[in-house]
Formats: structure tokens, C-alpha cells, sequence
């Protein structure tokens, strides 16, 4: 490992055992008849200043997983510990008050801005919610936000519609920052956008990060710009996090078989190293997240699944310091070496030796 | 271009203008290729470059008006398919160009089953009788993969997953044995481990079928690991095209060059800071008598103001249209230019 070991660094964020359900009602009574799993159970933490990618394909709940941490829905279970306050209890207008510091830049730019609203209206509405300062001071700091962001001050007064997808991408980014935060959750924050505007969103995002020391929850199902913003990356399959290193451990060493599909799926534009891969295809689909397979969530797909997979559920085991990964190939004695490590910090992810022979 | 055997496709000089309350929008300005027997033509650009509009023209799809194909040819199977009229131009859709759409949930249609929708064109153009029609509807299903072929004919789209949704897609393009298919972003709206999937798929079935296809995405990964010749799209206009290798390996269109450069990589050093193309992709309500590319390029210089770039042949069977010489990295001299 050349990472610096992560327990110097502060943790920002502290996510344990989060469970996030959605119910499914049915019957004339409306009754609660089973749930979605969107989430069901991660812990992982964010230390200051770091980018956290999460990655993990449609339906895998890792926007679920996002806009769970910052309280946008009332979480099923589990602790939000963010700068070390449990948000997770937090009532409403407390809650209210540590807002500035948790923001979120939201995937689709179009969807998310107020089309009746103006661009001063839009950036300056955070801080008509939570200050009181005078209309000059606040186009003053809306003006700041615009430079900030690259926008043109002399389009303040103009509506989201006459801007770009880029663009609009700005004057999100510009409202996330209006009230100062200290960590933002990035919600696909460039899936909407061209390739070629796609830079341009991801370099801003990196010299905000590096002026106001801002930390992020880049969610994203782009797996090479993942690998460019992120410093440690959590892959999610079905409500779980299956795996979450370093970035250059995660994508030079997978350890899951998922994260190995998944990279090896993504095609890379050197016609060369295109055709001499060996890609993993895996068969069929992802199972519902309101019935999820027993065992491991992946069984149902995994190459390498083993009779095991399909009864137990992996427990989340550090196979390298930083890098955890919840599958029985790494945790089972029998099948593969284990790497041993230190035992986790987080209090659920103990090494259990798997007893089934 | 030098080639080998006839095309079975060949489009010169199409010309689409959409006419818009701002005025007219050029969105294909001249755009001419050909498409050979059994080859995959990639089709690459952004929102907006013409790449759909392009191939939407050439079936007469787009509504008209606003859209007005101005000019061109497009010739397929020994006539020029924008001159013969709508009866036959039906028997072209789906008989001998098969089409997928980017949306497989918006392009099927909901309220009938997998197998109407599939037998569908089987007993349109190929005058099936109803039997006949479930028979090679189950073997369609078959070929593209999807499992207990017979039982599913009965579904309607929703209950397909999306990855399964879109191979019902390529199964109706498929019904008819075209010669021609034409792929609209078939793997966008997919997950990466679906699309890896979809693509499997379209390898094998080129090596059963032998039919030519384009392909048409923004993704120059999916180009590079499926297509024989890529076509780089800007503003409405062909920027470079030439064979797959050639192309990614000595690109020569100032803006092909960038676009491979901001892509972060998957392998090797992370860069520190990703390559940008400054600036909006060009708005096409001017009649373009400037390079479309020019406000973004590193290399404009001022003839790149007063004429639009024809396509030159640089060897290889490699073109591009533009006005700087990648191999000098300077503006292409009087002599060049007229050659």
C-alpha cells in the first residue's frame, strides 16, 4: 500500500449499518407486503477533503445510499454520523441548521432547477433560507458563486432554460456552494452530460475541491471518471457494498468478482486493447432488490460462485488495510488464502470463519 | 475512399435543414459515406452533431415539416431510396433496413405483446401466415439470447428487463433478414455490464448473419471494440473517417484528437488534471460557411473563418475536413490545400 495509512486523516463522514426500505403495499388495506432493499445495511466513512466514488450500476441504491446520508429520506436504520453529530436523530430543525454544511449537486440539471427562477434567484435561494444578509450582500456572494463556477455575471438575471446542459451543471454546482459546505454529495453529477462537456463539470468540481477543501460522495456509474476524481472508490451490488479500497488498489487489484466484471466491462477507446481483452460478460440480470437471492447477492450472477454463496451472506472483511470486501473467495479459508489484516474499524465487518465446510 | 466490393448503402451529399422559428437549422450539411457488405460503421459525436438526424434522413423518418432533406442521394439496392415514394419507401423499413432504437421501453410499443410486435413485420413484408410467423418469431428470440423463446412471445415489454428489452429490439430489426442495420444508441440507456452483453451479442450475430451495420454512439470505447471504420461526426458535418485503427491510433481532426484526450483512462497513470474542449457545441442556424469546430479549436487560424473544410484523403484510407495538417501541426499550405 502506498496510500498513507486513512486513520491519520479526520473522518468527515461515518456511515454505519445504513438501511434504507421502501415498503410495497398491497391489498385493499394498503398493507406493508414486503420491501425494497434499496439500501440494506452499508457502513463506510469519508475522511476530510477526500472524494469518495461509488459506483454500481442502475438500481444498485447507490443514489438511494447518497441522498440517505444527507436525510433526504428518513433512513430504515442505521447511523449518519456527520463532523460527528448522528443526523440520522436529529430532529427536523436541528437538522435544518446543519444543512449549509451538507449539500448535493443533483444528476439532472434540467429537473433540478426552477425554471421560473432566475440564475441569481436559483444561487441566492440557499441563502434566503439560512441568512439574513441584505439583497447587496447577497448578489455580491451570488456574483463570487458565478465567478466561482465560470458562469458569466451578466447572465444572472437570465432562466435555466437559455443555458446549456453544462451550464445549468454550473449554476447547480454554484447553488451546492452558495451557504459554504464542507461535504457534498455529487449525485451523477455529469450522466447527463456531452463528453465533451463532461471534463469541464469534473475539472471544476476538482479546483472547488481543492479551494474551499470540500469533501465529496461522487456517485457515478462512469467507471474511468470514477477512476480519475476519486481517492477510494465503494462498489455497490444490490443495496450492498461489496467492496471499497483505494482507488489504484480497487481498479489494478479487484478482489470481488462483481468489480472485476464491471471494469472489464467497460469499453476503452483503444481498438488494440479493445480486442485483445478478456471480458468477463456476466449472465443475466440483477435480481429485484424486494427479493433479493439468498446467501450473496451476487450468487445468481458470479463466475465463481460456490455452494457456500448461495446459503451464507459474506461478511465484510479488511483483506488488505483499506481495503475491504465482503465475498466468501476472500473470507472462506477453504477456497482462497486468506490475506488476513487488521481486524475492521468498523464494529460490524468482524471476520467470521465461515463454518460451512 | 478506395474499396473493395459495391456498397450496400451509399449516401453523397445529404442535406437536412430543419426549419425553426430562429431560422433554419442545418443539422446535415453534406454528409456522404458508404457502408460495405458485412462491415460495422461507427458513427460518433455529441448531442446535436447529426449523427441520428443523418440516419433518420436517409429512411425518411423525420417528420416534415420542420424537417426538409434538401438534397443528396442514397442509394440501396440499385436506386436512390429519397427519390421512390412512401408505399415503397415502407417496404424499405424494416424489409431491407432494419433499425434499434436507443429506447427500448419508448420504442416498443406497451400494450401489445413481444410476439405481435415481432411477428408483425414477418407478415407485413414477408407474407407469413400466422404460424409461420410465431415459428421464426420464437427462432428470432433464440438468436438474440432471450431464454424460453416460445413462453415469452406472450409477454408485453415491461415484464423484459431493459437489457432484454433492447435485444427484442435487435430481434425485430433482425425479422426481415435486412441487409442493412441501423443502430441508434442501442447501448446508452444500458447498465456497463448489460451493454458488454449487447455487444457480445452483435459480434456473434455478425459472424451468423453477415449483414453491415452502423452504429451509431457517442462512446468511442464501444467504437473501438466493435467497429471496422469509424465515422467522426461535428456540427453536422463529417470531422474524420477512416478504418477503427487508423483513426484512434493517428487521429487528425482537431477535435477527434481532444475528444480521445479528455476520456480519462482505465489504465496506467491517473492524469492530474483531465484535457478539456472548451466552449458549447456550435449552434447550426448559420448556413456554415466556417469550420464548425473553429470557436473550440486549439489550431484555428483565420481561413478557418471563411471556409468550410472539404474532406482530403491523408492515406489509409483516412479523410478528414480540416485546414490544419496534423502530421506538420501547421496550417496546410496553398499547394496542400488545392491538391
Amino acid at each position: 500500500m502506498t496510500e498513507t495509512p486513512m486513520t491519520d486523516r479526520r473522518k468527515l463522514v461515518e456511515v454505519r449499518d445504513l438501511k434504507m426500505h421502501f415498503p410495497i403495499l398491497g391489498g385493499i388495506l394498503r398493507r406493508q407486503v414486503g420491501a425494497v432493499k434499496a439500501v440494506d445495511g452499508i457502513s463506510f466513512d469519508i475522511f476530510e477533503g477526500e472524494t469518495l466514488g461509488v459506483v454500481g450500476e442502475s438500481g444498485c441504491g447507490k443514489s438511494t445510499a447518497g441522498r440517505a446520508v444527507l436525510r433526504l429520506y428518513e433512513a430504515t436504520a442505521g447511523s449518519i454520523r456527520i463532523d460527528g453529530e448522528d443526523i440520522a436523530t436529529l430532529p427536523a430543525e436541528v437538522l435544518r441548521k446543519k444543512r449549509p454544511a451538507m449539500q448535493m449537486v443533483f444528476q439532472d440539471p434540467q429537473a433540478s432547477l426552477n425554471p421560473r427562477m432566475t440564475v441569481a434567484g436559483i444561487i441566492g435561494e440557499p441563502l434566503d433560507e439560512h441568512t439574513n444578509w441584505d439583497r447587496k450582500k447577497k448578489l455580491a456572494r451570488i456574483y463570487e458563486l458565478m465567478d466561482a463556477v465560470g458562469l458569466n455575471r451578466d447572465f444572472a438575471n437570465r432562466y435555466p432554460h437559455a443555458f446549456s446542459g453544462g451550464q445549468r451543471q454550473r449554476i447547480g454546482i454554484a447553488r451546492a456552494l452558495a451557504l459554504n459546505p464542507r461535504f457534498i454529495v455529487c449525485d451523477e453529477p455529469i450522466a447527463a452530460l456531452d463528453v465533451s462537456i463532461q471534463a469541464q463539470v469534473v475539472n471544476l468540481l476538482e479546483e472547488l475541491q481543492d479551494q474551499f477543501g470540500l469533501t465529496y460522495m461522487f456517485i457515478s456509474h462512469d467507471l474511468s471518471m470514477v477512476r480519475h476524481i476519486a481517492d477510494r472508490v465503494a462498489v455497490m451490488y444490490l443495496g450492498k457494498i461489496v467492496e471499497l479500497a483505494p482507488v489504484s488498489r480497487l481498479y489494478d487489484h479487484p478482489l470481488h468478482p462483481y468489480t472485476e466484471a464491471l471494469l472489464s466491462a467497460v469499453p476503452e477507446p483503444d481498438p488494440s486493447l479493445e480486442r485483445r481483452k478478456d471480458r468477463i460478460v456476466l449472465k443475466g440480470d440483477v435480481p429485484s432488490p424486494a427479493n433479493p437471492p439468498k446467501g450473496c447477492n451476487f450468487c445468481t450472477r458470479c463466475p465463481k460462485v460456490m455452494d457456500i454463496c448461495r446459503e451464507q451472506e459474506p461478511e465484510t472483511v479488511e483483506a488488505v488495510p483499506g481495503h475491504f470486501v465482503a465475498c466468501h473467495l476472500i473470507s472462506h479459508p477453504q477456497t482462497a488464502g486468506r490475506t488476513g489484516g487488521t481486524e475492521a474499524e468498523h464494529n460490524q465487518m468482524k471476520t467470521q470463519q465461515g463454518e460451512v465446510a | 475512399m478506395p474499396d473493395g466490393a459495391t456498397p450496400v448503402l451509399d449516401v453523397k451529399n445529404l442535406k437536412t435543414v430543419f426549419a425553426t422559428r430562429s431560422g433554419e437549422v442545418h443539422a446535415v450539411n453534406s454528409v456522404s459515406f458508404d457502408l460495405r457488405p458485412g462491415e460495422l460503421l461507427g458513427v460518433v459525436g455529441e448531442s446535436g452533431s447529426g449523427k441520428s438526424v443523418t440516419m433518420m434522413s436517409l429512411l425518411g423518418l423525420l417528420p416534415s415539416p420542420p424537417a426538409e432533406v434538401r438534397s443528396g442521394t442514397v442509394m440501396l439496392g440499385g436506386r436512390d431510396i429519397l427519390k421512390i415514394g412512401a408505399e415503397e419507401l415502407r417496404n424499405v423499413r424494416g424489409r431491407e433496413v432494419g433499425f434499434v432504437f436507443q429506447d427500448p421501453m419508448t420504442s416498443l410499443n406497451p400494450v401489445f405483446t413481444v410476439g405481435f410486435q415481432l411477428c408483425e413485420p414477418l407478415r407485413k413484408h414477408l407474407g407469413m401466415s400466422k404460424a409461420q410467423a410465431r415459428n421464426r418469431a420464437v427462432e428470432l428470440l433464440e438468436l438474440v439470447g432471450i431464454p424460453d423463446a416460445r413462453r415469452r412471445l406472450g409477454d408485453y415489454p415491461h415484464q423484459f428487463s431493459g437489457g432484454m428489452r433492447q435485444r427484442v429490439m435487435i430481434a425485430i430489426a433482425l425479422a426481415c433478414d435486412p441487409k442493412v442495420l441501423i443502430a441508434d444508441e442501442p447501448t446508452t440507456a444500458l447498465d456497463v455490464t448489460i451493454q458488454a452483453q449487447i455487444l457480445e451479442l452483435v459480434k456473434e450475430l455478425r459472424q451468423k448473419l453477415g449483414m453491415a451495420i452502423i452504429w451509431i454512439t457517442h462512446d468511442l470505447g464501444v467504437i473501438a471494440g466493435i467497429a471496422d471504420r469509424v465515422m467522426v461526426m461535428y456540427g453536422g458535418q463529417v470531422a474524420e473517417h477512416g478504418p477503427v485503427r487508423e483513426v484512434f491510433a493517428n487521429p487528425a481532426h482537431p477535435y477527434t484528437r481532444a475528444l480521445l484526450q479528455t476520456m480519462p483512462k482505465m489504465h496506467g497513470a491517473r492524469d492530474a488534471k483531465l484535457r478539456v474542449i472548451e466552449g458549447q457545441p456550435p449552434m447550426l442556424t448559420r448556413h456554415p460557411t466556417a469550420c464548425p469546430f473553429m470557436a473550440r479549436c486549439a489550431h484555428a487560424f483565420d481561413r478557418c473563418g471563411r471556409e468550410n473544410p472539404a474532406r482530403r484523403d491523408i492515406g489509409h484510407a483516412h479523410d478528414v475536413a480540416c485546414h490544419w495538417d496534423h502530421t506538420t501541426a501547421a496550417p496546410l499550405t496553398a499547394a496542400e490545400a488545392s491538391a
